[in-house]
């Protein structure tokens, strides 16, 4: 083992260093801390938590069913809403979403601890294996659904609901989407994103397809004239190129792609990293990126991003628990080339930056940062293909707020539709009013149209 | 600074804050160490007749509700008085004052309704040299089933004629401890005046069942799976003490009666009110049971800094001083009109106080204006009712502000008239008088 040996290499920690480096970020909270944290919600009315939730979680309610030794209806409360408020909890950024909401913000700058709360009620549920869902008498209606991340998970498990069967086809290897292959390590642990695939599906009616590629296996048009509706909820499977000097040299990766291969691996000393790791980009997979090649034990990430801080995607407590974790975040930085030896990254030139006019401008001066990995995290795009004449829309899938496309029958949601924030759950509540939509559209096609006099 | 030295029917201390009968004071150990911390006296745990002690139960004696963050809100127990032998506890308290002689000591007795059992405890108990005796009619649970505690104190009768016994064979103060568990306490704190008490002294615990254990079906405490009704105490039973205490300082029968204050006393405040609404010092139990000793000098500072500020330079000057402000319903001025105010600045818009009024009350509080959450009292609904205050979680962010006389109250169309008018004489009342009865 080499500490910090120069180089992309594995094993620069001892066992226990990658053990606790990879633990759950938030120890869920014991029954006590529950309950400590519960007594303090008001229980709002018409709650701006609530409101802030995209799946519109009753929280006020499911917070006073912990506290009243109810943690079972609590978690009904949540899955009722949201059957993925397990991973939600783990992986909202709440700070920006229902506890920047809570009123307990303006009180005392503290809000109540609304994530740690959903998880430990659902924790509880998920543990004991308790199912509170029931399909309703099949209606024989097939739909299909590509991607089996959180917005075809969702739309899977309503659909069931309402007794239709569901097949899902999913490009990976496994199924759960980014919850599989892109959230951090600490934040999903013990196996959690396949355990909660299991807790969804086991409501039945729903087959998942692993290594089935739309575009690849099969085309849109053969999907639906073999089922009754089809969802699409396929994320944004393609990455952003740089378009620079060096981008291919040895030791330049994308971040999402760094980010898998460490989900994947079942253990992380076999993970290599550079000692000197540079991620380009200021969203939260740049922060996650990062934080998690500190984790590798990298002795020197450094985030350079074009913008300033307030700019960044990612929000405040991101960018802090990166500082925590020892990243340096650079702003005013632009990628200008990446400096290559022996068809190695050796540094990344960059260009500082400014806005004149209104608009983002490079000031010509530059600078030499030493690297030996580069990360990129400069977003992700659309991938897909055998989609005909679907309609697309800033490079996405173009759909009302129901979820219905350009085409009869077909619906889409999640990352890969152009409305919402790009978060577990968001996807999840779209997913889930698309199958509400397809279930309204069955029934309304499956009654007789009555002449209006 | 405020002098807090307390002078109860003749009895001094250095404070108004004794420890009242209970596990506190259940001996020299316990007493020795409240005194260490600064409680001014206390009334040693209830001593029953010579002879063998009574038992308690060897299994859970307390329930308890909770509010917020687990903090007691009420305990309940079903402890009887001293299982210690009478000697010890008489030879302890002899001891006790003799080293703490600036320090307040009352014996609490309970014995057996015969003139001949008091006959001979009291001078047992003089012997001792403590200050006073107090006469414990109020145990609800256990004792009274054996003709005793709250069965003494339930019936005046026998509340006149134990005082009078022990007036006759005693030199000592005595102080009557009554129960609440009674109708009117007017009628027993008049039957112990008539006895020739020195003083009353009140609440004793409250008859209650603290909860239901869901799994087995017992009572809580529960001794193996059965259970039986218990003394409720702790801060809910203030408000129900506090009347109780008011009650007996303003009946004219009663009218000047010394009264020791007790019941859910917790902080200096709750000492306070006590003493305005006219008792004459206060006793603790469950708060010092809750959080030690400790809390009597968060009492002693509280009462004496508050005093200092409002310049009150005795106890004299608090004592009684709100008994004259407590009235009938009747005489309640129905000319004054209150409207509820919201501060913008405080609010967190939690929005309880609008649910609370829509849903219960008046419709009196928007929730929306202009699409934004905001929340605003309508003149014209709010009838000054004061819920949404107590709602509010945040303190003072909802105040109810007294309209002054001329201006309009948009609700009633009325403006707010000048004098004063109650339901004595108000039309709508049928007996209505032409004049004010007060
Ligand atoms: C590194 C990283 C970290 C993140 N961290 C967080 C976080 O902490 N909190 C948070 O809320 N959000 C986070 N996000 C965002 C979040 O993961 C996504 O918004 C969410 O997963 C979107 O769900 P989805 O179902 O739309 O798509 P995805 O989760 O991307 O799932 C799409 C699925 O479709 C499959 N698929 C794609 N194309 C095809 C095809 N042609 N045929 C068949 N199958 C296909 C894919 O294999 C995949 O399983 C993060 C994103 C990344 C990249
Ligand atoms: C465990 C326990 C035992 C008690 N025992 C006696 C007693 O022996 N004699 C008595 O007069 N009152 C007894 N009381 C009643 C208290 O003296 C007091 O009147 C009552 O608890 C109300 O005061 P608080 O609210 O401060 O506790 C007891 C109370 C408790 C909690
Ligand atoms: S805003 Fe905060 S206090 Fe209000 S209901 Fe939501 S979590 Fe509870
Ligand atoms: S005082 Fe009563 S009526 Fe007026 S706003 Fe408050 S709750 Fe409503
Ligand atoms: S209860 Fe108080 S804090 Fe909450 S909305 Fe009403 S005034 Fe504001």
């Amino acid at each position: 083992m080499e500490r910090l040996g120069s180089g992309i290499q594995a094993g620069r920690l001892s066992p226990d260093e990658y053990a606790s480096n990879f633990s759950d970020l938030h120890p869920r909270l014991d029954k006590h801390e529950a309950l400590v944290a519960a007594d303090r919600c008001y229980f709002c009315y018409d709650a701006p938590c609530m409101t802030a939730c995209p799946t519109a979680i009753d929280i006020p309610l499911f917070i006073r069913q912990i506290s009243t030794g109810n943690p079972l209806g609590s978690a009904k409360t949540i899955f009722d809403q949201n059957i993925l408020g397990g991973m939600c909890a783990r992986v909202c950024p709440t700070e920006t979403l229902c506890e920047q909401a809570c009123v307990r913000n303006t009180a005392e700058d503290r809000p109540v601890e609304i994530g740690k709360l959903q998880r430990y009620a659902t924790d509880i549920a998920m543990e004991m294996n308790r199912q509170f869902y029931h399909r309703a008498a099949s209606t024989g209606r097939r739909v299909a659904v590509v991607g089996a991340g959180p917005a075809g998970l969702a739309c899977a498990h309503r659909l069931s609901m309402h007794g239709h069967d569901v097949v899902i086809f999913d490009a990976h290897e496994k199924a759960g989407g980014l919850n599989e292959y892109g959230i951090a390590t600490y934040k999903a642990t013990e196996n959690f994103a396949q355990r909660e695939v299991e807790y969804i599906t086991a409501i039945g009616g729903i087959e998942i397809r692993t290594r089935q590629m739309l575009g690849r296996d099969f085309t849109l048009t053969e999907l639906t004239c073999n089922f009754d509706a089809v969802f699409l909820g396929m994320g944004l499977a393609g990455v952003n190129a740089l378009g620079i000097e060096g981008e291919d040299l040895a030791g330049v990766e994308d971040a999402v792609d760094f980010i898998a291969a460490l989900r994947q691996a079942t253990y992380k000393a076999q993970v290599p990293i550079g000692r000197r790791v540079v991620v380009l980009g200021g969203g939260m997979t740049a922060i996650d990126a990062a934080i998690q090649a500190k984790l590798l034990g990298a002795e020197e990430v450094t985030i350079c991003y074009r913008r300033g801080k307030e700019n960044m995607n990612a929000s405040g407590y991101e960018q802090d628990l990166a500082t925590a974790n020892g990243v340096i975040i650079r702003h005013w930085l632009a990628p200008k080339r990446i400096i290559g030896k022996d068809g190695h990254v050796a540094g990344m030139e960059v260009e500082y930056t400014a806005i004149r006019d209104g608009k983002l401008v490079g000031t010509g001066e530059t600078g030499i940062i030493a690297a030996d990995q580069v990360m990129k995290a400069i977003g992700q795009s659309f991938g897909g293909s055998g989609l005909g004449s679907l309609r697309m829309e800033s490079g996405k899938i173009a759909a009302d707020l129901e979820g219905r496309t350009s085409i009869d029958g077909v619906w889409a949601g999640g990352d890969c539709v152009g409305h919402g924030e790009d978060l577990t759950v968001s996807a999840t509540a779209q997913g889930r009013d698309a199958a509400e939509s397809i279930n309204r559209a069955f029934a309304a096609a499956a009654r007789p149209a009555v002449a209006v006099a | 600074m405020a002098d807090i030295r307390n002078n109860f029917v003749g009895i001094k201390s250095p404070n108004p804050f004794w420890l009242a009968s209970a596990p506190p004071t259940d001996k020299a150990y316990n007493v020795e160490r409240a005194f260490k911390a600064g409680w001014g006296g206390v009334v040693w745990k209830t001593l029953g007749a010579e002879g063998p002690p009574v038992v308690n139960v060897n299994g859970p004696r307390y329930g308890a509700i909770w509010g917020a963050d687990r903090r007691l809100l009420g305990l309940n127990n079903i402890e009887l008085i001293t299982d210690r032998d009478l000697y010890v506890n008489l030879r302890e308290m002899k001891e006790v004052k003799k080293k703490w002689p600036d320090r307040a000591i009352v014996a609490s007795i309970m014995v057996p309704c015969e003139e001949e059992a008091w006959k001979a405890i009291l001078p047992l108990v003089e012997e001792t040299e403590v200050d006073g005796i107090e006469l414990n009619f109020g145990c609800p649970h256990g004792m009274s089933e054996r003709g005793m505690g709250s069965a003494v104190g339930q019936v005046p009768e026998y509340i006149e004629m134990v005082v009078r016994w022990c007036k006759q064979y005693t030199r000592m103060p005595v102080i009557t401890k009554l129960t609440p568990n009674i109708t009117d306490i007017r009628f027993p704190a008049r039957a112990a005046k008539r006895g020739g008490t020195d003083a009353v002294s009140l609440i004793n615990t409250i008859s209650s069942i603290v909860s239901v254990d869901l799994d087995n079906f017992s009572p809580v405490p529960s001794i193996d799976g059965r259970g039986s009704h218990g003394g409720y105490c702790g801060p809910a039973v203030k408000p129900i003490a506090l009347n109780m205490v008011a009650e007996i300082a303003r009946d004219p029968e009663t009218y000047g009666l010394p009264i020791s204050g007790i019941g859910g006393v917790t902080t200096w405040r709750d000492a306070a009110e006590f003493l305005a609404l006219g008792a004459g010092n206060v006793q603790v139990c469950t708060a010092a049971m809750t959080y030690g000793f400790k809390i009597v000098q968060e009492m002693i500072s509280g009462l004496s800094d508050w005093m200092d500020a409002k310049g009150h330079r005795t106890l004299d000057d608090i004592c009684g001083r709100a008994v004259g402000n407590v009235t009938d319903w009747q005489y309640l001025n129905l000319n004054y009109v209150a409207k509820a105010r919201i501060d913008q600045d405080l609010c967190i818009k939690c929005g309880r106080c609008h649910i609370a009024c829509e849903d219960t009350s008046h419709q009196a509080i928007t929730n929306v204006v202009d699409g934004v959450r905001h929340f605003e009292v309508m003149d014209d609904e709010c009838v000054g009712c004061n819920l949404c205050v107590n709602v509010c979680p945040v303190e003072n962010c909802i105040t109810m502000e007294p309209l002054a006389a001329g201006e309009l109250d948009q609700r009633t169309g009325k403006v707010v008239e000048t004098t004063y008018a109650n339901w004595t004489m108000h039309p709508n009342n049928p007996a209505a008088a032409p004049v004010a009865a007060e």
